[in-house]
């Protein structure tokens, strides 16, 4: 088992879904000459060429829009979003386009299109460059939401969101790409839907995905310090929401904590504290209890970045209230 | 600026087209008109409901620019297209049971009118965001380029969605990357109520296509043989050359904007629809077919009844369809059913 970067686990993903079947191409900014704005597409368009590796203009509602019209073709796109702020100017091709093909045709089209692009905050890029939304996009049916937090999870999850016939939204984490992990030498996919557990325990369940995971796994280190058992659950695919795990995990803590780096209103966060209170109400010992982002645009001085993120001592006090300890 | 019109092409049109092709056209345009005038009377009567955009008036773009393309080729247009679907070949009976909100209509009655598909006719879709299609069908023209195929994509759509940031970037995508797509602007001179001279700053909209170095032309949108020459120019040099056109149609539509807008409104004066009328891509067409002696007042009429029986069909089979069953609620939202979440309240 090697050990690699989150950025070049998804590389491989890319390099073997390319090799694998014609019809995947990967379109976006600068995702060709320059080798990827984060270097995750690096020397794709060498080995692929142009046809299949297509550096577009700044146009991002015309390219998902190019995405959706060629996958009613057939073709198995990869649109690269350089970051998913700006896949706001293509949330019409996206959810009226990608989500609802399907349906509004009754059926006849397949929508086999992935689109991806690191998500979150990265270091004071302030407010246009800093923000989670996978909520937005988890909101629409049709759509499948992946956020993966490990180099293993990126690349089998980049995996099977390629060959999956319906639309991917896939939220790679902007301050990941450098972390490191094992990733088998040999292929392997990870199937869409299936939550993970990054740590098991027994005291307080804390729910987290995508960069989240680090800081709850930190945490947990600092709780087990002070002799308290955090099982960290990561759903890893935000829709379809793969709850039994976290309502197993719940059963057995009686106490949960979700962690978001998103805003908290109308969150992700919110819908899985629905889904616990509503099948597993009589197995809380406490609130369901939720640590998210500011409810603030990302403000760019550092302490006040600092202020609106979660971090692990939020999460530690937070963890601390839902066992009564303070 | 020239605008194709007639006379320039019509006694070469007569003379260099078959008639059999000369009279399809017509019973095209005359089926289409009648199809309308049917839907206007279904949403009058409730069979038909939430938006509907009746074409009447603009058949001759439809009609002239689909009688250039092949089965393989694929249509893309906006919201007023049933008369595109039919010219397309689709099913009559299957546009008006999905506009009844049917399940055996085209998208089993869950796109309604405004989204009809037929993946097997190449009709990909009716869509309702103004100008949100055009992206989509660069990238159709794109897939095409791709796959080595010689296929074209025609994407319909109105004047007013020229101003749309959307038409920019596929015209600037399409002229770019050499894709083999025929944009058709429909100028009805009116974006709902929106007069273009209130809507744009150019009003010649084929010139927008010099932004992007794209062939462009104009053409009489009222006059079916002037539009299937410039659209066949248009699909040839897609066809050979895989590039891109920009054409304006300008025509007029007859109707309100949708079935709550009068037919003139606020915006434009009952003697202006008036005389717009007497411009009748139908009746002209048929003027010239006669003048020609290619059909008279008798194969005029053989080819209404015609018309009218294929729509009176298309009535039978709508109604004879079901609605769609409770179950088809939550099929077509993924590939494989996952179990979509419910609230207690469902």
């Amino acid at each position: 088992m090697a050990v690699m970067t989150y950025r070049d686990a998804l590389n491989q993903a890319l390099r073997e879904e390319l090799r694998r079947d014609a019809r995947v191409f990967l379109m976006g900014e600068e995702v060709g000459v320059y080798q990827g704005a984060y270097k995750v597409s690096k020397g794709l368009l060498q080995e692929f060429g142009e046809k299949r590796v297509i550096d577009t203009p700044i146009t991002e509602e015309g390219f998902a829009g190019v995405g959706v019209g060629a996958a009613m073709m057939g073709l198995r796109p990869i649109i690269e979003m350089m970051t998913w702020n700006f896949s706001l100017l293509a949330m019409d091709q996206i959810i009226n386009g990608a989500a609802k093909m399907r349906y509004m045709s009754g059926g006849q089209f397949t929508m086999p299109i992935v689109v991806r692009g690191p998500g979150g905050a990265a270091h004071q890029l302030a407010a246009q460059h800093s923000q989670s939304i996978e909520s937005w996009y988890a909101h629409v049916p049709g759509l499948k939401v992946v956020a993966p937090a490990t180099a293993y999870d990126a690349k089998g999850l980049l995996k099977s969101a390629i060959r999956d016939d319906d639309p991917v939204i896939f939220f790679e984490g902007e301050t990941l790409y450098g972390s490191k992990g094992e990733v088998p030498d040999e292929e392997y996919l990870i199937p869409i839907g299936v939550t993970d557990i990054k740590r098991e325990g027994s005291d307080v369940t804390i729910v987290a995905w995508s960069k989240m995971v680090t800081v709850a796994l930190k945490a947990a280190d600092m709780l087990a310090a002070d002799g308290i058992s955090c099982e960290v659950v990561d759903p890893r695919t935000l829709r379809p929401l793969d709850d039994a795990p976290i309502l197993n995990s719940v059963r057995k803590t009686n106490r949960c904590v979700i962690l978001e780096e998103g805003w908290p209103f109308a969150g992700i966060g919110a819908q899985i504290a629905y889904q616990i209170q509503q099948q597993a109400f009589g197995d809380l010992d406490a609130p369901v209890t939720r640590v998210t982002g500011a409810d603030v645009p990302m403000p760019y001085a550092k302490n006040l970045e600092h202020m609106a993120m979660p971090t692990p001592s939020r999460l530690v006090a937070a963890v601390r209230e839902v066992l009564y300890l303070d | 600026m020239s605008i194709v019109t007639a006379p320039d092409h019509v006694s070469r049109q007569l003379a260099g087209t078959p008639k059999a092709v000369l009279v399809d056209l017509l019973y095209q345009m005359l089926r289409g008109r009648r199809f309308e005038e049917k839907c206007a009377e279904m949403y009058a009567l409730q069979k038909i409901g939430g938006f509907c955009h009746l074409y009447i008036g603009q058949e001759a773009v439809a009609i002239g620019a689909m009688s250039t393309l092949r089965p393989d080729d694929a249509i893309l247009t906006s919201y007023r297209e049933h008369v595109h679907a039919i010219v397309k070949g689709c099913d009559p009976g299957r546009v008006m049971a999905e506009l009844f909100g049917r399940r055996d209509g085209l998208s089993k009655g869950k796109g309604g009118s405004m989204h009809l598909f037929d993946r097997e006719k190449g009709m990909l879709g009716g869509h309702a965001i103004v100008g949100g299609h055009i992206p989509l069908a660069t990238g159709v023209a794109f897939a095409n380029k791709y796959l080595q195929r010689d296929s074209v994509a025609v994407c319909f759509f109105g004047e007013a969605a020229v101003n749309i940031g959307a038409f920019h970037e596929s015209m600037n995508m399409a002229a770019l990357w050499k894709l083999p797509c025929i944009y058709i602007v429909e100028n009805n001179r009116y974006g709902m109520g929106t007069a273009i001279e209130r809507a744009s700053a150019i009003y010649d909209v084929a010139q927008r296509a010099c932004a992007y170095d794209m062939a462009s032309e104009t053409v009489d949108g009222m006059d079916v043989l002037a539009v299937r020459e410039v659209v066949g120019r248009a699909v040839d040099l897609a066809r050979r050359e895989s590039a891109p056109t920009l054409i304006e149609a300008r025509c007029y539509r007859f109707m309100g904007h949708s079935m709550s807008d009068p037919v003139h409104g606020h915006y434009r004066t009952k003697e202006e629809v008036e005389e717009q009328k007497q411009q009748d891509p139908i009746r002209s067409y048929f003027q010239r077919l006669a003048a020609a002696g290619t059909v008279d007042q008798k194969g005029l009429e053989e080819l209404d009844r015609k018309a009218r029986a294929e729509v009176e069909q298309a009535i039978q089979f709508a109604e004879a369809s079901p609605e769609p069953a409770a179950d088809d609620l939550y099929t077509d939202v993924y590939a494989q059913p996952y179990g979509p979440f419910k609230t207690r309240e469902q």
